[in-house]
């Protein structure tokens, strides 16, 4: 029904204690490290309903990455997708300060430590927490919002030219339309942004966020880059998949990425990963990895509820939390890879669809997937939740 | 004319072109269209070039900047002709 006014966009959501709408009703057990997946495992094996997201961290970290594996946790409970959470740890103290962080958000939360309880004892007493989560939350009810209250995040990935030309500025017609309507909307790629560098740096609201980005930027050529290669970066940016598909360069893969925040979009900060913007509505740039698992798990503890994600080889990825939307314009992928595409933009490339009418398609699929309609990915069974290191553990 | 297109160009100023349909064979007359304003030409192209490939708008010498988006995306290390396949093997990128 794509509506070219677009005048009174709304969607179905769940309304949280703070205020914020989920479009998921997940009830998660959350490991605060990796030797803690067995029981958050165990417990939503006992527990219906629930949903466990082991992950390998959380062990001797220290300094700016154990902030960063804090903020993660502490986001991925308080998404508004998650309609309350259970935090299993080794012991008591870094169990708490992640439970904290989430009942900041008013939702119902409850905390289980293994020492000195063994994983039977702390699995019978979470399952018990885990059924009273799930009666309380599995009576919640969708209501009317405004589309102004989804937080819609984006990154491409196994992108080729197909991308650049259809899939990716698809999604920047629906932030040029949905942006002016009060959506907050994110995109980050540190590394995919070489060679586009000056034009996402033009595409700062102020000179404040445009020097904050080129900082980060710089960062991470130096910081990242610099020590750690062993040659040069064509084995990795662009990715063989990317050079299969036709990809020769960064700079080209950049230019095509860039695409995803459309003609008219700026962004109004530039923020750390899984930060959460606090600047109010509108579109953000995310320092993140370009790996699709590890960015889209960053954006989903920020906040973000739905995820849009061009493709053009065909990246399979999913997200426990989020709803991840899958675009793509390569004939081949549809033909050859269907059930994984959830907007079909393969006519942009055969000049029977436009970038408009492409841009209308994504956004009835956002509010069609916000109201319920689960995704590929989430059919499929994609739930790949994958912290960031930043460096070894001490 | 409804003739589906095998290479799209972004930019007017680009010396290269996408193709945009499967099993392209050499010799194909193409008919290419420039979509930011809709204007359209025709290439011969000289190789068999897959879906999502480029393909050389005009000659090529080592050392020259291969333009997509109206911008620079790399340097040519081995020469091309109009209507070849360019990719990895005469294109490289500038950082790194």
């Amino acid at each position: 029904m794509p509506d070219s006014t677009m005048s009174n966009l709304s969607f179905f959501g769940y309304r949280r204690e703070n205020g914020r709408v989920g479009v998921r009703n997940y009830v998660a057990i959350l490991p605060v490290d990796d030797i803690s997946n067995a029981a958050c495992e165990a417990v939503a094996n006992n527990i219906q309903g629930t949903m466990a997201l082991p992950h390998a961290y959380g062990r001797l970290q220290f300094g700016e990455d154990l902030e960063l594996h804090f903020r993660t946790m502490i986001g991925t409970g308080a998404n508004p997708n998650v309609a309350a959470c259970i935090v299993i740890g080794i012991e008591p103290d870094w169990t708490q300060k992640i439970v904290d962080g989430i009942a900041a958000t008013g939702k119902p939360v409850a905390g289980f430590s293994i020492e000195q309880n063994g994983d039977i004892n702390t699995i019978a007493a979470a399952s018990r927490k885990a059924k009273e989560f799930v009666h309380l939350t599995s009576e919640y009810q969708r209501e009317e919002c405004d589309i102004s209250e989804l937080w819609v995040s984006t990154k491409c990935g196994e992108s080729d030219t197909t991308t650049g030309l259809s899939s990716c500025p698809t999604v920047g017609n629906m932030y040029d339309k949905l942006l002016p309507k009060g959506i907050y909307g994110v995109f980050g790629e540190t590394s995919e942004i070489t060679g586009a560098e000056h034009l996402c740096k033009d595409r700062a609201a102020t000179p404040e966020a445009g020097e904050k980005f080129m900082k980060i930027f710089q960062a991470y050529q130096d910081e990242v880059i610099e020590p750690f290669k062993t040659s040069d970066l064509s084995d990795s940016q662009p990715t063989k998949g990317n050079i299969l598909g036709g990809l020769t360069t960064i700079e080209e893969k950049a230019l095509g990425n860039l695409e995803k925040i459309g003609r008219t979009s700026t962004y109004i900060d530039a923020l750390g990963p899984a930060e959460a913007p606090e600047k109010g509505n509108g579109l953000y740039f995310m320092d993140t990895s370009s790996a699709a698992a590890e960015c889209v798990t960053l954006m989903a503890a920020a906040g973000y509820v739905v995820h849009t994600f061009p493709t053009g080889q065909g990246n399979v990825v999913g997200n426990p939390i989020v709803p991840v939307i899958k675009i793509t314009g390569n004939p081949r992928t549809v033909r050859t890879m269907g059930e994984h595409v959830d907007v079909d933009v393969s006519g942009v490339l055969r000049r029977e669809m436009t970038i408009d009418e492409a841009g209308d398609a994504l956004i009835e699929n956002i509010r069609r997937t916000a109201n319920g309609r689960l995704t590929a990915a989430e059919a499929l069974g994609h739930k790949e939740f994958v912290m960031t290191k930043l460096y070894r553990s001490a | 004319m409804s003739e589906t297109p095998q290479l799209l160009v972004h930019h007017d100023g680009d010396n290269v072109g996408v193709v945009v349909v499967e099993d392209l064979k050499a010799g194909t007359d193409m008919l290419c269209v420039v979509t930011e304003n809709n204007t359209d030409f025709r290439l011969a192209c000289h190789h068999d070039v897959p879906i999502g490939h480029k393909v050389a708008l005009q000659d090529f010498a080592e050392g020259d900047t291969i333009i997509k988006y109206g911008q620079d995306i790399g340097r040519v290390v081995a020469p091309a002709k109009k209507g070849e396949h360019i990719h990895t093997h005469n294109l490289k990128t500038k950082r790194w």
